[in-house]
C-alpha cells in the first residue's frame, strides 16, 4: 500500500459525516442553481473554484436578483472574511505541509477546518498526506452534492432536510473532544455566547462575522499575554 | 436573472475572493514571525469556533412557532450524552442525526 491511498484510507472515516452533510446541502443548492435558469455544469464548476457553502447559495440569490458585479463580490468578501480567523490558527500547523500548503489554503471550509483542528493524526501517515486527504474528500463529496442536485435534483424523490443536522452533530462532536483534551471550557463558551448575542442582535444572514471577531477579540484581550 | 455569460464572469471573481480571504493569513505572515499575542491566542481559536458553529447551526429554527427547536436541542443533547458515554464519533454523529430525522417526523 504506498502513502497516498494509505492517507486516503485513514481520512475517509473522519470524513463521512462530511459525505453526508455536503451531499445533503450540495444537492439543493445544484437544484438551486438550475431553477435559477442556469445549465448543469456551472453547479460543479462553481463548487470546483469557489468551494464555499453559504457564498455559492448567496451567489445563486444575486445572480437571480441580477445584482451588479460589485455587489456580489463585496457580499462574497463579507460572508467569507471569517475564513481569516480559521486561518490565523493554522499558520503553525501548515507550515511543513510542503506541496499541500496551496491547495490546505485554497480549500479551508467550515467543516474541514473542523477537521483539521479535532482530530488526531494517526501515527501512521504523514500529517500533510492526512490533512491533504481531509480537505480533498471533502472537496469531491461537495463537488458530488452539486452535480447530483444540477443534474437529478428534480427526480429525487423524498427530501435531504434533516440529513445535514450530520454537520451539526460533527461540530459539537469535534467541540466535545477538543475540551477532553484541554479541559478548558473558556474558548468554547465564549464562542457560545458571542455567536447567541449576535444572533439575537443581528439576525442569522450576518451573525457569522461578529460572532468570531468579537469572540476573537476578546480572547485576545482576555488570554493574550497568559502562558 | 444575471445573464450566463455576466455569471461566467462574476464565479471567477467569487472565486478569487474566497481564496483572499483564505489564504490573507498565510501571505500576511510568509515571511515574518506572527505576533507573540497571536502565539497565545492561536490554540483557543479551534475551540472559540467550534462553539461559534454550533451555535450558527441553530440560527435558522423559529424558536417562536411549534415546534421551537425542540428536535434540534433533543437530538443535540442526545449527540452529547452519546459521546460523553460511548466516545464514539460515528455513533454519536449518527445515532444523533437519526434520532433527529425521527424527531422531525413526529413534530412536524
Amino acid at each position: 500500500m504506498n502513502s497516498r491511498t494509505g492517507a486516503l484510507r485513514a481520512a475517509f472515516p473522519v470524513t463521512v459525516p462530511v459525505l453526508f452533510g455536503y451531499i445533503a446541502i450540495g444537492i439543493p443548492f445544484g437544484l438551486m442553481l438550475v431553477k435559477a435558469g442556469y445549465p448543469w455544469w456551472l453547479a460543479p464548476v462553481m463548487s470546483v473554484l469557489m468551494y464555499a457553502g453559504a457564498g455559492q447559495y448567496i451567489a445563486v440569490g444575486l445572480f437571480a436578483a441580477n445584482a451588479p458585479l460589485s455587489g456580489i463580490v463585496l457580499t462574497t468578501l463579507m460572508v467569507n472574511i471569517r475564513h481569516i480567523v480559521y486561518g490565523l490558527s493554522l499558520i503553525d500547523r501548515f507550515r511543513d505541509t510542503g506541496k499541500w500548503k496551496p491547495y490546505l489554503i485554497f480549500s479551508l471550509t467550515d467543516e474541514t477546518y473542523a477537521l483539521l483542528t479535532g482530530v488526531k493524526v494517526p501515527d501512521t501517515v504523514k500529517p500533510a498526506s492526512f490533512y491533504g486527504s481531509i480537505a480533498l474528500l471533502d472537496h469531491a463529496y461537495w463537488i458530488a452534492g452539486s452535480l447530483i442536485g444540477a443534474l437529478a435534483g428534480e427526480y429525487i424523490p423524498f427530501s435531504f432536510a434533516g440529513i445535514d443536522f450530520a454537520l451539526t452533530a460533527l461540530f459539537a462532536v469535534l467541540l466535545i473532544d477538543q475540551l477532553r483534551r484541554t479541559k478548558d471550557l473558556y474558548p468554547a463558551l465564549l464562542g457560545m455566547a458571542c455567536a447567541t448575542v449576535a444572533l439575537v442582535l443581528i439576525g442569522p444572514q450576518q451573525m457569522l462575522l461578529a460572532a468570531l471577531a468579537s469572540a476573537l477579540a476578546i480572547l485576545v484581550l482576555t488570554r493574550g499575554r497568559q502562558k | 436573472m444575471t445573464p450566463l455569460i455576466d455569471a461566467l464572469i462574476a464565479v471567477p471573481c467569487m472565486a478569487l475572493v474566497i481564496l483572499a480571504t483564505r489564504a490573507f493569513p498565510f501571505i500576511l505572515f510568509s515571511h515574518r514571525d506572527p505576533p507573540p499575542v497571536l502565539r497565545f491566542v492561536e490554540r483557543f481559536i479551534p475551540p472559540m469556533v467550534m462553539g461559534v458553529l454550533v451555535v450558527y447551526c441553530l440560527k435558522d429554527i423559529q424558536w417562536t412557532a411549534w415546534p421551537s427547536g425542540i428536535g434540534e436541542l433533543a437530538a443535540l443533547a442526545a449527540v452529547t450524552g452519546l459521546h460523553l458515554w460511548k466516545k464514539n464519533a460515528m455513533l454519536s454523529i449518527f445515532g444523533g442525526t437519526a434520532f433527529f430525522m425521527v424527531l422531525r417526523t413526529f413534530l412536524a
